[in-house]
């Protein structure tokens, strides 16, 4: 070597070290999203196991001399027409929500997900062949989907979950299939491959993770989507069957009593919302906190 | 005239940076930049990544990230104001008119929804240079024919991803020169291009200035491409200048450890007797967490106890050195 | 589009290059199209055409270098090389294995014998991996046992600390980062490495101690190297014989030696023109002295 020989001078930093290693001293904390995500859904999750041992009244007791009652201090948030507890029932509701949106997101993405990835692996007249026909799918309402399955096996939460998980397959198999397009169009695919991967490992080991962002995103949106989506359905009959209460319901019963109640249709609106915000920041954050990029960034 | 013959005066400074530094939160980035270019002065700025060095280009032009901020002096000929205490409404006044600039990416500065020539005609309208959009598409096709562009009438309503790498980065010359600024600024302008291209690249950039008298600020890690378009460099390395000098003598007698080691490791014919090439150890250190003092000293095969104070600069502006044992001074004698 | 290959030209002949028995790698009139996407309703586009009919022999322990711009069809070249892409047409073999027409699974033998370093190792590292598994994947898909233990021997070879197998890609720099691809390259004991512009990509200094890695480490392991990279001065410094690539074909071949100091095909004498150093600048080359000979300029000089 010319002048440029000398090893540095004793007490320097180390050439062989990663560049990062002089942060590593930050811990990895927590996105703010997923803090706050997971805070209400896990108020909505405790109240849901709260309901099934205790609930301040019996939600289904209907008492005529407590009819429309406002909110106070037997009745935090009042009564509804047949004289039932709104707190207790909204509790009970939490059940149903958390029920609809886990069920119906779990079908969808666990079928949906893989399905896309094959779709995006396969030979590409394939790919593309059964990607219109989910295209055409994706094009049928899933309350349209619902209405149908209450009619043929009976109107109830189940039928309703079902058929909303069903519908949501084919937005997670596009998500998951232009994912995996993206990710086999990449280096590391390649690199992969050279290294001696099978299509199954490369699925598994590079597909999966780094369309994981993408499908925890797309989740917690289907998810908002079947929560909203269970109201609909219970509002016109074909969801959760009467009395058993769910959030939908209690806000198309208190539709008609806006002008007089409008607590008890603010009541399950804000906790519909507020579940919707907890599963998208959940989904945010998650996808954040799942990324090592974004790391060193949080820990700075 | 060959690129390393010094002009012996240099005329009355278009730009003058004094003191620039650029903080985020706790340290500095570009630390105590100060220099200045004169009408028509070619002067390099080289250091690898994560020197400052496009950051100091951001800063003259106004467009540092929100989470920077940026402290000294920065004066272009003729504006009252200092471009770090100007308004952004009075910045972007100056930019596209009064300063120019090319990116490294052109596909990443140029609009991907708008046709070429229309991004040309509409830095010429934004400042005023030509008044009606007829005289507008003339005057832009015109630019695009003198950066070399075949068929400028059919390039102008061509959109960017219709165009090559080189042909891209001549529209954003053409539209950086459009309005005959004091300064052009152009950072890694060629590092994405192929060896042919980055030639024609550099011609029409060395031919452009010229034209018009404009002030080269021409920033690249590439020791080699400045050499060739500048009279001037300015050695960038930790967020300080280290070394500046006119081009012939500073790669002649290189006074600074890192400008030896640059130009060591980017000459491929000189190897030892095993055939390895000369480096510098160790590498940049992230986040810009350059060691207090000499910023090289944990690099430096000279570094000692003195390098933990910052050895100040000695000689002119233009032409010296931040060493506490340049070469040439008899002071490195003993050591490296 | 191809244009025809000029007398000057000797591709289809070995260079002179010191032969050392059976080519490890023999191409014979290698072609390969790609389909393009389709614009028109009544005609489908014509096919991309990215190299067409290469000839050359690489054998045992040369350090190969394949030069030229992009579009050139060079990285092409390489891909059909590691039978990551197959050819439209022609031959590849290796060790007198065919390469052409097979599929995935019947490549085992090469993926033991053959790896590759990328461009750029940001993009070819899964930035999801820790280091300690983007280096054992070879292994680990080739069921080779000692993953631990030599991913631990390969981070010393490549000059990066032990603890930085729990790392992630982005925690490196870009240098060493290309050590980590060398060192994932290196996982299976390959004897031919493969390097896409493996430090066009990074800085002039970390560019110098990356070729002094691949240097020692082509010694040490009496690696063939293909290396394929834009700049004829960084494959003069690393290897003995050239080729040189223009739209798809083989323009000029030869030793490195001889192809940069004596190009004979004009494209290839513009490509040394047009290489900004040192030297040249200090002796008072401005930038239009790059553009010395034009692509077109058939003349000898």
């Amino acid at each position: 070597m010319s002048s440029f020989g000398p090893a540095p001078p004793p007490g320097t930093s180390d050439p062989t070290l990663p560049v990062g290693a002089m942060s590593s001293g930050a811990r990895r904390s927590l996105p703010a999203s997923l803090l706050v995500g997971g805070v209400l859904v896990g108020a909505i999750a405790v109240t849901a196991l709260v309901s099934l041992l205790w609930t301040p009244h019996d939600p289904l007791l209907v008492e005529g001399s407590q009819r429309l009652q406002g909110p106070g201090a037997e009745y935090w948030f009042g009564t509804d027409r047949f004289g039932r507890d709104v707190v207790s029932r909204l509790m009970v509701g939490a059940r149903t929500t958390l029920l609809v949106g886990v069920v119906a997101v779990g079908i969808a993405g666990l079928i949906g997900t893989p399905l896309g990835v094959l779709m995006g692996m396969s030979p590409r007249v394939l790919g593309e062949t059964v990607m219109r026909f989910n295209d055409l799918l994706l094009a049928f309402p899933a309350l349209l989907l619902a209405v149908m399955f209450g009619a043929v096996y009976g109107s109830s939460t189940l039928t309703a979950m079902i058929a909303i998980g069903i519908a949501s397959i084919p937005v997670f198999a596009r998500v998951a299939r232009s994912g995996t397009l993206q990710v086999l169009a990449s280096d590391y695919v390649l690199a992969a491959r050279s290294a001696g991967r099978g299509p199954l490992a490369i699925a598994v080991r590079h597909v999966l993770p780094n369309i994981s962002g993408l499908v925890i995103v797309q989740a917690s949106v289907s998810f908002a989507i079947a929560v909203l989506a269970e109201a609909a359905l219970s509002f016109l009959g074909f969801g959760t069957q009467p009395p058993t209460p769910s959030w939908g319901r209690m806000l198309q019963e208190a539709q008609e009593l806006v002008a007089v109640r409008p607590f008890q249709a603010v009541a399950p609106g804000a906790s519909i919302a507020l579940a919707v915000l907890g599963f998208n920041l959940l989904g945010d954050g998650l996808r954040d906190r799942l990324d090592p990029r974004l790391d060193d960034r949080r820990g700075a | 005239m060959g690129a390393v013959s010094a002009r012996p005066d240099p005329p009355p400074a278009v730009l003058d940076v004094a003191g620039l530094s650029v903080r985020t939160g706790d340290h500095a980035l570009v630390e105590d930049v100060s220099f200045h270019l004169g009408a028509g002065e070619r002067v390099g700025l080289i250091g690898e990544s994560g020197s400052g060095k496009s950051l100091t280009a951001l800063a003259i032009m106004g467009l540092l990230p929100d989470e920077l901020s940026a402290s000294g002096h920065i004066r272009l000929r003729e504006v009252e104001r200092d471009l770090l205490s100007a308004s952004e409404t009075e910045r972007s006044t100056l930019r596209g008119d009064r300063l120019g600039m090319v990116f490294q990416e052109p596909m990443t500065a140029l609009n991907p929804l708008m046709r070429v020539g229309a991004q040309v005609a509409e830095v010429l309208r934004i400042h005023g240079a030509v008044s009606g959009r007829e005289a507008a598409t003339d005057r832009a096709r015109d630019l695009l024919a003198a950066v070399e562009l075949p068929d400028p009438e059919r390039i102008a309503r061509r959109y960017p991803h219709q165009l090559s790498g080189g042909q891209r980065q001549r529209v954003m010359l053409a539209m950086a020169l459009a309005n005959g600024p004091d300064l052009l600024i152009c950072d890694e302008p060629t590092t994405a291009l192929d060896v042919t291209v980055q030639a024609q690249m550099l011609k029409l950039i060395d031919d452009g200035v010229a034209a018009r008298d404009s002030a080269l600020l021409f920033i690249s890690h590439d020791l080699a491409v400045v050499a060739t378009v500048c009279d001037r460099i300015l050695v960038m390395y930790g967020g300080r200048i280290v070394e500046a000098g006119p081009t012939r003598a500073l790669l002649t007698r290189p006074r600074h450890p890192y400008t030896e080691g640059l130009m060591a490791a980017s000459d491929l014919e000189a190897v030892d007797a095993a055939g390895r090439l000369p480096t510098i150890a160790g590498s940049v250190p992230p986040d810009g967490r350059f060691p207090d003092g000499c910023v090289f000293r944990n690099r430096c095969p000279r570094g000692d106890d003195a390098c933990q104070a910052w050895p100040g600069w000695t000689g002119e502006q233009h032409d010296g050195v931040a060493c506490w044992y340049p070469s040439g001074s008899g002071r490195e004698a003993g050591r490296g | 589009m191809v244009e025809p290959t000029p007398s000057t030209a000797t591709a289809a002949q070995p260079g002179p290059a010191p032969h050392r028995g059976e080519p490890i790698y023999t191409v014979r009139g290698l072609t390969c199209r790609f389909r393009q996407p389709r614009v028109s309703l009544r005609r489908p586009t014509p096919p991309l055409t990215a190299i067409e009919g290469i000839d050359l022999d690489v054998h045992a322990g040369q350090r190969f270098g394949v030069v030229g711009e992009s579009g050139s069809g060079k990285s092409t070249l390489l891909r059909c090389l590691a039978a990551l892409q197959a050819p439209t047409s022609g031959s590849i073999r290796f060790r007198g294995q065919e390469l052409a027409g097979r599929r995935d699974r019947e490549l085992k033998f090469l993926r033991r014998e053959v790896q590759l370093v990328f461009q750029d190792p940001m993009a070819s590292l899964d930035p999801r991996m820790r280091v300690r598994d983007l280096i054992a994947e070879p292994l680990v898909a080739q069921r080779m046992g000692g993953v631990d233990e030599r991913v631990g021997e390969l981070l010393d070879a490549v000059g990066l600390a032990r603890q930085s197998a729990t790392r992630y890609p982005h925690q490196f720099s870009g240098g060493q980062r290309q050590r980590i691809a060398i060192a994932r390259a290196l996982a299976v004991r390959p004897t031919v490495l493969l390097a896409d512009e493996p430090v066009s990509a990074l800085d002039v200094s970390v560019r110098a101690q990356i070729l002094n890695l691949l240097a020692e480490l082509v010694e040490r392991y009496d690696l063939t190297l293909v290396f394929v990279s834009h700049d004829l001065a960084v494959v003069r410094h690393v290897c003995d014989a050239v080729a040189v690539m223009r739209a798809g074909a083989v323009v000029e071949s030869g030793s490195a030696e001889r192809v940069s100091s004596a190009p004979q095909h004009p494209y290839t004498r513009a490509l040394v023109a047009a290489v900004p150093t040192l030297r040249r600048a200090l002796a008072g080359a401005d930038p239009a002295a790059l553009l010395g000979a034009a692509p077109t300029d058939e003349e000898p000089t």
